[in-house]
């Protein structure tokens, strides 16, 4: 169906449908770029919200093409059993990163503390429930739906879900991991467009006839630089490198701290080969920034496999948009396709190659563990430090 | 030439009836004993086969837990890729997508990434001493998600250049079979060795609680069973659901008393860099040390005695074995539905009279999944040579708050004397 809005439809009524529909997609764009921008200023709680609404949205508009597929949309029971499985598996995911973001909190709230402590097992309760609820609700002649949408669920809940907490980790960790891998992804989109539409001649992948190589490689290098010089301006401001902490006392989101080394500019000296095109000897530039190469880097060559694998998809089960939400685009799905490898990457990345142990949730176990254990663990940490001359 | 996405779309839509059959199995007893058994009536004869292969797994069973843990682990491993195989195989009957390109390469594949992905997890857990000495596999673990990710990647990216155009649907419910596999057969396998690993009790007892119930309630099932408990196994019964309830409690409590008098089912499986084995010795924990309890005065009528001596690790069997009654068998229903919905009657024909691996298995995975839970929530604290090694990779000025903030902890506690200076 048509789900542009009125107001565009008049506006634009004189021109040919080609352009027409170049304008709307174009209009469009600009309006999530500003929401976004928007949604950036009011900071890390709506953010949070807004993730997880795209996380809910997406996950609906996938198990309504099940439905749609199978012809399963009156299977008794399945619409509350996704909806379940939706809750428990967020109910863990949240309860974990609460349990660590929020530590201080927990504690003090008696009700919160015992969910916290057995938090695991209230989940896998929970999820059980639903397990058995679904093996109770087979019925003879459906068997086979029923167990497709079982699957279906699942696996929809194994992207969906786990990235969407995926990008919230990435967001705690400071505001510029969330924003240069999901803009760096965005410039990948449109730059490739770009390049495809002024100078694509050869065609990428027989998947998305309308992707060329020129597109490909003139995407990689705008979102290269595009990265660099984001990250560049980015990294001089504390809200955005600074990890996103709860305070106490305010009850309130913070971000403030001594930023990390990171984002504090350093003298590179320029590699000779560069230096007579450049005509710098030595150049000052965030470490953060050779990180952004990576990211990008990502954002352009393995990004758009996830867009492949969504085009795959959408050609197995015959349709062309995930959904009608946004006019001219598609449904949300259609524009996080390439999202989704991108925020485990920048998850792994920065589990592999940046944070260390968080120094507080070490506090917290320390303290569960038996008097001996610790005492051990103390003069092993002593003795250790006293090694290096730390002590 | 029919196209293939024609067919499977209609077969989608249509109800289960229109679903063609699998053929049946082949008939895999062995000669021996079908000869010995030859005189027998039909009837008979399955019951003395299921049996005899009934007392044989058992009996292997003993024989690899008298082995040890490295053969446990082993054992553990090649029953996940045999269920992994079979569920898979089911897959392409089901689809005809047996000669689909790549597609079995990249099934295995995945499994090989996960499994990495898995035991890279645990063997740096609990071989630190091990790792530490080795320089490629100090770099290994410091980078093993990232390297485990880069693998699934590479398979991923695989998937979706092997996509053919007549192929698309049903490479992707390969894609999402094999998902729902490796997510079924390979996360619960790696939490029945973390099982292992926290003591050998906590993998006999839950195990051996699933099988007493699959033998008792099959038994009471036998001579008392009467109505009909769900529809998906006509032949279960309550009767049988019931008496199977009470005996495997009553098994659990009995078993774990016996297995919690041994250091070697108890402690802890540790590694030993010096010999290069495993060891199970220890300080028994205070779970696994005789304590009285004063008998409640409704039961002391019936028993006749004031206090009785148990171990505390008998209250914790009785979780475990309601568990495995009450909701294990929600395990072998799923398993029924599954395949009764694919039309196959067993999900291979490994195992005389009892069908595939998986047969065997169906209701263990509940179980597994459910004691790591329970451990993990009321037995374990956090692992301490884990967090020893998460403290020594911490920059120094972390690493220096972290010390005064816990020597500060300990004084107050008095664990620490405050006049030792560090």
């Amino acid at each position: 169906s048509d789900d542009t809005p009125e107001v565009l439809n008049r506006a634009l009524s004189n021109l040919s449908s080609r352009w027409k529909n170049w304008w709307v997609r174009g209009i469009l764009t600009l309006a999530m770029i500003t929401f976004f921008f928007i949604i950036i200023y009011l900071g890390p709680m709506v953010l949070m919200t807004i993730v997880m609404c795209v996380q809910i949205k997406c996950f609906h508009e996938i198990i309504t093409i099940g439905y749609n597929v199978y012809h399963s949309y009156d299977l008794p029971w399945f619409r509350t059993l996704s909806w379940y499985f939706l809750l428990c598996v967020n109910y863990f995911f949240y309860g974990e990163t609460v349990t660590d973001y929020f530590f201080t909190l927990v504690q003090r709230e008696e009700p919160l503390r015992i969910l916290s402590k057995y938090h695991r097992f209230i989940s896998f309760a929970l999820y059980l429930t639903g397990f058995c609820m679904f093996v109770l609700s087979l019925v003879k002649k459906h068997y086979r739906l029923q167990f497709y949408m079982f699957g279906w669920t699942h696996v929809t809940l194994l992207i969906v879900v786990t990235q969407s907490h995926l990008i919230i980790h990435n967001l705690f960790e400071g505001m510029i991991w969330f924003i240069v891998p999901i803009s760096c992804v965005i410039c990948n989109d449109i730059m490739a467009y770009m390049f495809g539409f002024f100078f694509g001649r050869t065609p990428l992948i027989k998947l998305s006839p309308k992707k060329t190589w020129e597109g490909f490689i003139g995407g990689f290098f705008s979102t290269v630089l595009f990265g660099w010089l984001l990250s560049y301006v980015m990294s001089g401001y504390r809200c955005f490198t600074c990890p996103v902490e709860f305070n106490n006392d305010t009850n309130s989101f913070t971000v403030d701290c001594e930023p990390s080394e990171l984002f504090q500019l350093q003298e590179y000296n320029i590699p000779l080969v560069l230096q007579s095109v450049v005509g710098w000897k030595t150049v000052r530039m965030y470490p953060f920034q050779i990180h952004s190469i990576a990211l990008s880097t990502f954002a352009s060559l393995i990004g758009p496999f996830g867009g492949f694998f969504a085009s795959g998809f959408k050609r197995a089960f015959k349709i062309k948009d995930f959904a009608n939400t946004i006019p001219g685009h598609g449904g949300i799905m259609d524009r996080f396709d390439c999202q989704y490898l991108m925020a485990t990457f920048v998850n792994v990345y920065i589990a592999s190659f940046i944070r260390g142990p968080n120094p507080s949730k070490l506090i917290q176990q320390f303290l569960t563990l038996r008097p001996d254990q610790q005492l051990h663990i103390f003069n092993t940490l002593k003795a250790h430090l006293v090694d290096r001359g730390i002590l | 030439e029919v196209d293939l996405e024609e067919r499977l779309c209609e077969l989608d839509l249509k109800s289960d009836s229109d679903v063609p059959d699998v053929p049946p199995p082949t008939d895999s007893t062995p000669e021996i004993l079908k000869r010995a058994l030859s005189g027998l009536s039909a009837r008979w004869k399955n019951w003395w086969i299921r049996g005899i292969l009934s007392l044989a797994m058992i009996s292997g069973f003993f024989l690899i837990i008298y082995l040890g843990s490295f053969m446990l682990m082993l054992l553990v491993l090649s029953i996940q890729v045999k269920c992994y195989h079979e569920i898979i195989t089911i897959g392409y009957r089901v689809y005809h997508s047996y000669d689909l390109p790549w597609f079995r390469s990249l099934s295995w594949y995945f499994l090989l990434c996960v499994n990495y992905f898995f035991y890279g997890e645990t063997v740096a857990d609990y071989f630190a001493t091990f790792v530490q000495r080795r320089e490629q596999l100090q770099f290994l673990i410091r980078y093993h998600r990232f390297i485990s990710f880069a693998l699934y990647l590479t398979g991923f990216c695989m998937f979706v250049l092997s996509l053919v155009k007549k192929h698309y649907r049903l490479q992707f419910y390969m894609f999402a079979w094999t998902h729902v596999t490796l997510l079924i057969t390979v996360t619960q396998s790696h939490l029945v060795i973390q099982n292992l690993f926290e003591g050998m009790i906590w993998f006999l007892v839950p195990i051996s609680s699933v099988i007493c119930n699959d033998i008792t309630a099959y038994i009471f099932g036998f001579f008392f069973g009467r109505t009909p408990l769900i529809k998906l196994s006509p032949k279960k019964t309550w009767e049988g659901f019931i008496g199977g309830f009470f005996s495997t409690v009553v098994f659990g409590f009995i078993f774990s008393y016996f297995l919690a008098q041994h250091q070697y089912f108890v402690c802890p499986v540790e590694y030993n860099s010096e010999t290069n084995r495993f060891v199970t010795e220890c300080e028994p924990s205070e779970l696994f040390q005789m304590k009285k309890y004063s008998v409640p005065p409704l039961l002391q009528a019936v028993l006749g005695w004031e206090t009785v001596h148990m171990y505390p690790f008998q209250m914790h069997s009785f979780a475990l074995s309601i568990f495995a009654s009450l909701i294990g068998p929600f395990g072998g229903f799923f398993a029924s539905g599954f395949k009764r919905a694919f039309k196959i009657k067993d999900f291979a024909d490994t195992i005389p009279g009892h069908g595939g691996i998986m047969d065997r298995f169906d209701c263990q995975y509940l179980m597994a999944t459910f004691v790591h839970v329970y451990i993990t929530s009321f037995i374990r604290g956090p692992n301490p040579s884990k967090l020893l090694k998460q403290l020594l990779i911490l920059q120094p000025e972390q690493q220096l708050s972290v010390y005064k903030t816990l020597k500060s902890h300990l004084v107050e506690k008095g664990i620490l004397q405050p006049s030792l200076r560090g």
